[in-house]
This record gives C-alpha cells, structure tokens and sequence, in this order.
C-alpha cells in the first residue's frame, strides 16, 4: 500500500481500459454481482451438502415468502441510493403502516380505502423528505433521520400496543397460496414483490428517468448542467421509497396480520445491507436492481442456514451479515479501483 | 445585530425555551438539593442523563470534523458493557478495586481495537465511512450478544457501580467524566494545531496530504478516539444499570450523538466542527426527553417532538431555507466555506 488512497485518481479510465480487452473478462460493473450470484450458489450448496432437507424447493421459496417485504422495501431504497442518497425511514413507515392500517380497519373502514391511503401516506412522506433533501439542501441522513423519527413517533401515538387484523380482506389475502405442487407453493406477496422488481428494473434500465437516476449519483452537479431534470428525479427516488415502504408495510401486515409500532426496528438496515451485498455503490451511480434481489436472497439463506443448524444463535446472523458486508465492501473496491473514494 | 447569526444562537434559544417552559410545568425545575452530600435535582439529572451522549458526541464530532461518520458507537457501547460485566462477574472477588480496573481496561482496549478496524477500514482501504462503520454497527451488536451468551449480565460490584451513578466532590462521576473528556477534547482541538489539521482533512483530504499534513493517519486516529469514548460510555451506562444488555445498551444512540452533531453546528459534510456545539446538542437532546415527561406529554409523543425539533434547527441552520424561505439575504458561501 504505497499510493494514497485518498488521491484524485490519476490516470483517466480510457488508459486502464484500452489495453485489457485483449482477452474476454466481465465488465467491471457486472463482476460485483456475478459474485454475489456465486455465493448465493455456494451458500446453497453448503446447505444442500450439510442439511437433510435443504434441497426441497419449498425452501427456497419460503426464502421469498419471509423476505417479501423486504425486497420491495430493498428495491426502493436501491432507487435512492443509486442516486447516492439514503433512506433511514423504511422501517419506521412500516411500522407506521402496519399500525395506522390495523387501527383504521379495526374501526371498520373498508381495506378498498385503508389500502390506497396507506401507500399514499408513504408516498406523500417520501416526497416531502425528497423536497426537504433537495431544496433545502439537509443531508440525506438527518432528513430521512428526522422521517423516521415522525414516522415511528406517530405510530406509536396512534397505539403502543399490538392490534391484529381481522378484516376479510386483509386475510384472505394473506392466506392466500398459490400451489404449484404438492406442498409447493409461494404467497401472494411474493407475487406483489416480483411485480415490484419486475417494474422497477424496467425503470431503471430502459426509462429516461432511470437514466437520470443513475446520472446524478454519478455526479448531480454534471446531471444538471447537462440539462436533466435534477429537482424532480431526487425527489421523486424518495417518494418511490416511501411508496415502496409503505407496500412493504402492507406486505409485512399480510405476513404478521398485526399493526405494532414496534414492527421492522432496524430494517433500513437490514434493506441497506442487502443493496450492498448486491453491489450497489453507496457512492451512487453504478449497481443493478437484480444485484439487490441477490442481496436479499443472501440474507434470507443465512437466516435459513442458521434455522437448519439448529445450534448456532441468532447473533450469529449479525456477525456473519457484518463479515459478508466487509467481504463485499473490499470486492467492490478492489473491483471498482479507486472510484469508492470520497464520494457523497 | 449578528449573535442570531452565531451557530449556537439557534440551539442556545430552543434550549433556553425548554428550560422555561419547564418552570411552568414542572415544580421546582431549577431547585438542586443536597442529600448526603450529593447534589440532587431535574439539572443534575439532565446531566446525568446526558453524559453518555456527550461522550459519544465528542467522539462523532471528530469523526463527522474530517468528512466521516460512525454508525458503530451504539455497537461499540454494547460489546464494551458486555466484556467489562463478563469479567467482573468471573472475578473471585466482584468488589476489588484492581479486579474492576482491569476488566475495564480490557473492555477500552477491546473498544480501542475495533476503532483501529474501523480507521483501518476507511483510512487505508478506503472505504466510504459510512459503509465501513456500518459493518462493525451490524456485527457489533452480534459480537456483544456472544460475548454474554445472549443473556443479560448482572453484576453486584460496588467499585463498578462507581463509574454510572456514584459521587465525587458531590457531583455525578459519569457527569466528571463527561465533562473531563469533552474538556480535554476541546483543549487538543484548540489549543494544539490539531483542531486545524483535522478541518483541513474535513475540507480536502487530498490537498491536506499535499500541503505535507498526515491525511491518513489523522483519519485512522479520529475513529480510535471515536471508539474509546464510545467504550467509555458503554461502561457508564452499563454500571449505572448494573447489568449488560446487548440489545439495549447503545440502541440507536449514534442517530441521538449525530442529531447532536448536527444540532451543535457541525456540518457533515466535514471540515468544520464545534465541540461546544455538540455539548450543547446532547443537553438540549435530554432535556427535550425530560421536557416532554414533566410537561405531561405521553411518552410515545417524544419522537414525534424530536422530529418536529430536528426538522426546526435543521432548516433554521440551512442556508439555502433562510435564503429562499426568509429571504434573508444570507452570503451562503461564506457560511458554508468558513473552514477556519
């Protein structure tokens, strides 16, 4: 380690690049996620190797069952941070979700009107955060800090306590299986998450406004001389998470058929983690959507792994998500050079 | 008329609001007693209250000074509560003086190994900080959950017990304490050239290491000193309840010490800080808490109070709010380019 690391970069990117094509290697970009995709085949093999059992497919895709929510909170949180921002709020609009939703249809509002509310009330949060982080020029960090604080602090002024859910709706929906086999089956939240991922990759890859979003996590300053519409992208990337918080809300409502102000503490985390793992720069402006699905799948396989072990505690999810993440980190840095430096 | 333009004007009047609301709400607010010769009252217990928050707020100061951020410290509090009660509960004798000193000293040299992992990470690796902090904050909480065998730990050790909620010369420990470090802090950032060296780091990393300043070493040193005064405060709180709680000790207090950062004037973008600031932030923090319990206020309402008073001093301290919102013809360059 004799050079700086803290140096501007020296050499202009054409140089490194020319040269190298010689002969085939993976874009530079894709190899965070090809090798995310390997240890996802790995872990899974681990597991196939040690447990009995593992390799029914249910277990996968109960993977997808239990972390639902989490991917469509995930995918909304890759939106900000791909603009090299970031969202605190996620679990606390969950929680305000869950706890704002169960109490209005205890009280007998039809879900027809519940449902729309809540994800406008995310929304609606998201979008002032975006303005506040815009216009105002606060910090990412302490707007959405100062978000989460409203949005858990409002949860549990409205009910401390855990309220089930027993509308009609509410659960046949979260009964609600599709079989395809024999004891094969997924929920229909999962069905709403891949819509979610289905939507948000098409966004991102083929829209202008997906352009814009990885445009100014690049560099905002040269999005908007180029002419892009700054102002409404970056809000608009917040309003997307607070939307897709709020859904995860509802999702998470399906799984729990219960509102608790409590609910989902330290999941932007958990969603943060996940981003990261799947290779998204938290610099902004370089990662994949489908990096983040990855991201996700790896948490819940840790989490499976642990569930087959048996022996080992819950804390060791923590310590092996903590070694993942620095194992990732320093692949990103060692892949993306010295673009991760100082940036945002 | 430039003392509203002052950094601390802002903090220093909604601090002064809650101590006078308090006088209408709460009897004898500013009244401080003795009892067996220690010093009693809603002050004291501000105080008291905010000792851990200082600590960890002198830390992140430093840390947000040279453009960082650490999100470990709750995690660090945890792990430094959990070794220190782990070890004095295997001492034969829970009640010796040197048995204690010893198991904190390991507990603060554990604490000042991981800050060394989190200043290796970003100094060397190069990793964004709050990424590289952010490993240490999710591993962290696991690694102390290990340590006390996901259990609570409780120890009787009156030596122990010193630390969080015994008296000298009438007043708190953890108060002396609190006060002592962010003194200590103060005088190296301002009466040493070191405050300087770290703004410059703040302001630009690169043209510090060119102007011959140890970039890299200042950065690896901020995150050391971040991770003892966490540790610190993870051994204030943790005698004060007498127990180790994995879960509990540190939740979420990196958000409260940042908030205070933030509160006291320091910019997160670095390369300006204010300790006096942040001191004054982790007060005004508490004394809202306080606040809003002698005031009547229902507790699940304290969030909602701290957002609404985030929200506040953050856009009354933005630049570009007073200017498109008060019209204020602010010079926002010079407030925010005034790196000393």
């Amino acid at each position: 380690m004799t050079t700086d690391t803290t140096a501007p970069d020296q050499t202009p990117a054409s140089t490194i690049e020319g040269p190298k094509r010689q002969r085939w290697q993976p874009d530079r970009q894709h190899v965070p996620v090809i090798a995310t995709l390997t240890l996802l085949a790995f872990m899974y093999g681990i597991g196939v190797v040690n447990y009995e059992g593992f390799d029914d497919i249910q277990v996968v895709l109960n993977i997808f069952v239990d972390g639902a929510f989490l991917l469509v909170v995930a995918v909304g949180m890759t939106f900000v941070i791909l603009t090299g921002g970031i969202d605190l709020s996620v679990g606390a609009v969950i929680a305000l979700t869950t706890t704002l939703g169960a109490t209005l249809l205890h009280a007998g509002w039809p879900a027809g009107v519940v449902l729309p509310l809540l994800l406008l009330i995310g929304t609606t949060l998201g979008l002032a955060m975006g303005a506040v982080i815009h216009y105002f020029k606060v910090e990412p960090f302490i707007a959405t800090l100062a978000g989460m604080f409203l949005a858990r602090g409002l949860a549990l002024l409205i009910n401390r306590n855990s309220i089930p859910i027993d509308n009609g709706f509410w659960v046949s929906v979260a009964q609600q299986r599709i079989r395809f086999d024999k004891g094969v089956f997924i929920s229909s939240s999962v069905i709403v998450a891949l819509v979610v991922v289905l939507v948000a990759a098409i966004v991102l890859a083929w829209t202008r406004f997906g352009r814009c979003v990885y445009a100014i996590g690049g560099n905002a300053d040269s999005a908007l001389l180029m002419g892009l519409p700054v102002a409404r992208t970056r809000i608009a990337v917040y309003g997307i998470s607070g939307f897709c918080a709020a859904l995860g809300g509802v999702l998470y409502s399906f799984y729990t058929l219960s509102g608790y102000s409590l609910h989902a503490q330290g999941l932007e985390l958990d969603a943060i983690a996940a981003v990261v793992i799947g290779g998204v720069l938290l610099a902004g402006g370089s990662g994949y959507l489908f990096g983040t699905v990855l991201g996700v799948l790896v948490l819940g396989l840790i989490q499976t792994i642990i569930t087959f072990q048996g022996t080992l505690s819950s804390w060791w999810t923590r310590i092996v998500v903590g070694v993942l993440l620095f194992a990732f980190i320093v692949l990103q840095r060692v892949v993306t050079g010295k673009r991760a430096v100082r940036q945002g | 008329m430039t003392f509203y333009k002052h950094h601390l004007f802002w903090p220093f009047a909604v601090f002064v609001l809650l101590l006078v609301l308090n006088i209408f709400f709460s009897n004898n607010f500013f009244s401080i007693t003795v009892h067996d010769g220690h010093l009693y009252g809603s002050l004291i217990d501000i105080a008291r209250r905010a000792a851990p928050l200082i600590l960890v707020g002198v830390g992140m100061t430093l840390v947000i000074a040279t453009g960082g951020i650490d999100l470990s410290v709750g995690s660090v509090m945890a792990v430094s509560g959990a070794l220190s009660c782990l070890l004095i509960g295997d001492l034969s004798d829970p009640g010796s003086v040197t048995g204690v000193l010893g198991a904190v000293a390991v507990a603060l040299l554990l604490c000042l190994g991981l800050g060394v992992w989190n200043g290796f990470l970003v100094s060397v690796i190069g990793i964004q900080p709050i990424v590289a902090t952010l490993i240490l904050m999710v591993a962290g909480r696991g690694l102390a959950q290990l340590i006390t065998g996901g259990q609570i730990l409780n120890v009787t050790s009156a030596p122990y017990r010193v630390i969080g909620a015994g008296y000298f010369l009438a007043l708190p420990v953890s108060v002396i304490i609190a006060v002592v470090v962010a003194i200590v802090a103060g005088l190296l950032t301002r009466r040493t050239a070191l405050g300087l060296l770290l703004q410059s780091v703040g302001g630009s990393p690169a043209a510090s290491r060119l102007a011959g300043i140890q970039a890299r070493g200042l950065t690896w040193l901020v995150y050391v000193i971040a991770a003892v005064c966490a540790g610190v405060a993870g051994l204030i709180y943790s005698s004060n309840v007498s127990s180790a709680d994995s879960n509990a000790a540190g939740n979420l207090i990196e958000l409260d010490a940042i908030l205070a950062v933030v509160i006291g004037g320091t910019a997160l973008t670095g390369g300006r800080f204010s300790l006096s600031g942040t001191v004054l932030g982790a007060v005004l923090i508490e004394t809202l808490n306080v606040t809003i319990l002698s005031v009547g206020i229902p507790v699940e309402a304290t969030l909602l109070f701290k957002a609404v008073v985030v929200v506040v001093l953050c856009l009354g301290q933005s630049p570009a709010f007073r200017e498109r919102v008060l019209r204020r013809r602010t010079p926002a360059v010079a407030t925010k380019e005034a790196v000393a």
